[in-house]
């Protein structure tokens, strides 16, 4: 067995056809005929070109927009005047045109490989594959034709290009296995794109196998095998199956409600942080946002954004969303996010200071052209303002003060907002889950974020590696203050939500289903594996699994307890 | 010539896709433009000259234009930078 990054989810069992690295040397000679050797370089270079233009439009057609892109950026670089006018600069200095490819090219690689940056450096793999692509048809080289390989099989190559993927028959390929390449590399994407597992950076491989070989590869786990014997083979023949048919089920739960297994339904929203994401969690089927973070407005920004910015970027995610609730959470900075604009003093204890809701009631003139922004795009949507660590009941009830105000002025100068709209709290303090009673007085909804609600019940910086294995949301502690703070929610008749990594979380949704919660708000991926969880659970089941689990008193009993009821 | 300064505010900071669209932008005007930071100069109608500058979000960079069409360069390449660079 051999280890690797698992790329691309999935189980891949077929023959290996080795892409081998052809010989791209050349005798570096000086050159007589200077026009001659202009135009043969000025030849390979359309030629690439032509080509290149051929394959991206081949892969925007097949594979995605986005996959496209990455071989048009091939082009852009072929087509620069600072790569091909070196070279030919060069070529005139009598340099032959390989020469001047490798030169320029090896060069420009140097330069971006060392740079302290992953994009960057993934530029310096495009380049690259420009040069390779070129040299080979300076050299007349002829690749191996991977759009004609037999059905079931396996490729392994040093490293796959971006101009090899654009070859790949999906119906033809298990899997694809590289020496080089990480998660985020051009390889792992197209691999994902085209739902085919990958495992990349598995040392020497290349060296290891031989044409026909039989390999298994598990884009889950990262590992390969090669010519395994029956036992491995037909394990892994049954974890294949059973992969492909949690996939198929998965697919089912596309464009159905949420619905429980005793005919609840429930909402399944998104956690989103740009409005170009609002895209994303309607193709990933979200019902909703849950939660979108505003931070991105003013991190990405070298000046407060103004009011119009930010009502533009507020109603671009809601009309995205078409109807559908969006939950804004206002500025959630200081803590562990600093903006540089704002000048904010360096704290001692900043997970303890001036952050979130408390900054931004010291800084009304800041929060209120936020507010202002949010009530003017709720008249494009259902928009719902959020407000972050909430300790007190006077902080929701000066912010519900501050929308009055802006309500009263909007009426004055007739601007078009939601009467309606919503103003709820997060409840991620252990303050406001023990007065979440009193807090559903003043708020319309709770949404509960479990990553701050847990490290600071448990009083754990989760970046500590010490402390982190204190760091969970099944702690006993956690789980009676999350029932609390649902219940005080039910039974104050306002909704409750969450919008934390737990939402997701397969052992935890039946408790939450138990406890009351009516929305789950997780990262778009994870949609319709939460919609699967939850179709399986009556409010029975769940109740009984809820009463069982709140009188353990540790953790580690808590997960096991759920570990076995856990329904696959 | 004619030069300003300006600062990059697009998160990403000098990658692909901002370097294609400045150099797109400019390439049809006759001047030559360049981009000082660092103490270098780069070409500003090259994708490649623009992303080995390595010019990250925040940073302070100014843009020379030199030619018939100076002033609507500059102007252009300003107005480029301020909007983010197009993402």
């Amino acid at each position: 067995m051999y280890k690797g990054i698992a790329a691309s989810r999935g189980i891949g069992i077929g023959s290996i056809c080795l892409l081998s690295e052809h010989d791209l040397s050349f005798e570096n000679k000086k050159v007589e005929d200077i026009e001659a050797e202009k135009k043969r370089f000025n030849d390979a270079l359309e030629k690439f070109k032509e080509e290149t233009t051929i394959q991206a439009a081949d892969v925007r057609q097949r594979i995605g927009a986005k996959e496209a892109e990455i071989i048009e950026g091939h082009l852009v670089m072929a087509s620069d005047p600072a790569m091909s006018g070196e070279m030919l600069k060069l070529i005139e200095n009598g340099q032959c045109a390989e020469g001047a490819l490798s030169s320029v090219c090896d060069m420009f690689y140097g330069m971006f490989s060392s740079m302290d940056d992953e994009m960057m450096r993934q530029r310096a793999s495009d380049i690259a594959d420009v040069k390779t692509s070129i040299l080979k048809i300076l050299l007349g080289i002829e690749d191996v034709d991977i759009s004609k390989v037999a059905p079931g099989t396996v490729l392994v190559t040093r490293d796959l290009t971006p101009s090899m993927t654009s070859q790949i028959v999906k119906e033809n390929v298990v899997g694809i296995i590289t020496e080089v390449g990480g998660k985020t590399s051009h390889s792992a994407i197209l691999a994902r794109a085209l739902e085919i597992p990958a495992v990349l950076s598995v040392p020497d491989i290349t060296k290891l196998v031989k044409d026909k070989d039989t390999a298994i590869v598990d884009g889950n786990e990262g590992e390969i095998y090669i010519n395994p014997d029956g036992d491995v083979l037909s394990s892994y023949i049954i974890k294949r199956e059973q992969f492909i048919k949690k996939q198929a089920e998965l697919k089912n739960f596309y464009g159905k409600k949420t619905v429980t297994a005793d005919g609840t339904e429930l909402d399944l929203y998104c956690n989103i942080g740009t409005p170009k994401d609002a895209k994303k969690a309607l193709e990933c089927d979200g019902e909703g946002i849950g939660l979108f973070r505003s931070e991105f407005l003013f991190m990405d920004n070298n000046h407060l954004p103004t009011e119009d910015e930010q009502f533009e970027a507020y109603k671009e995610a809601v009309e995205i969303m078409a109807g559908k609730e969006v939950i804004i959470r206002t500025l959630d900075v200081g803590g562990d996010k600093a903006i540089p604009y704002l000048n904010m003093k360096p704290e001692e204890n900043p997970f303890l200071g001036y952050r979130a809701v408390r900054y931004c009631l010291g800084n009304k003139d800041t929060y209120m052209v936020q507010l202002r922004a949010l009530v003017r795009a709720s008249a494009y949507g259902k928009v719902k303002i959020m407000v972050p660590l909430v300790t007190t009941v006077d902080e929701i009830r000066e912010v519900k003060s501050m929308v009055a105000e802006i309500k009263k002025d909007f009426d004055e100068k007739g601007i078009k907002y939601d009467p309606e709209i919503k103003v709820g709290c997060m409840i991620e303090t252990p303050s406001a889950s023990l007065i979440a009673d009193l807090l559903a007085k003043e708020a319309d909804f709770f949404s509960i974020g479990t990553n701050d609600l847990t490290q600071y019940t448990m009083s754990v910086d989760r970046g500590n590696s010490d402390v982190a294995y204190l760091y969970s949301a099944f702690q006993p502690s956690v789980l009676r203050s999350i029932k609390y703070i649902i219940e005080s929610g039910v039974k104050a008749g306002i909704p409750v939500g969450m919008c934390g990594e737990a939402a997701a979380d397969p052992l935890m949704i039946p408790l939450l289903m138990s406890f009351g919660l009516t929305e789950y708000s997780v990262n778009p991926v994870l949609v319709l594996t939460a919609r699967c969880i939850i179709s399986k659970w009556t409010k029975e089941e769940a109740d009984a699994l809820a009463a069982k689990v709140l009188s353990l008193p540790t953790e580690k009993e808590i997960v096991a307890t759920l570990k076995a009821a856990a329904k696959e | 010539m004619v030069s300003q300064k300006v600062k990059v505010i697009n998160e990403q900071g000098m990658h692909m896709r901002p370097a294609s669209v400045m150099s797109q932008t400019l390439t049809p005007f006759e001047s030559s433009v360049k981009i000082g930071f660092n103490g270098n100069e780069y070409d500003a109608k090259s994708v490649m000259m623009l992303m080995a500058a390595c010019i990250k979000c925040g940073s302070e960079i100014e843009i020379i234009a030199d030619g018939a069409d100076e002033e609507d360069a500059l102007k252009a390449a300003v107005e480029l930078v301020e909007r983010g660079l197009g993402d």
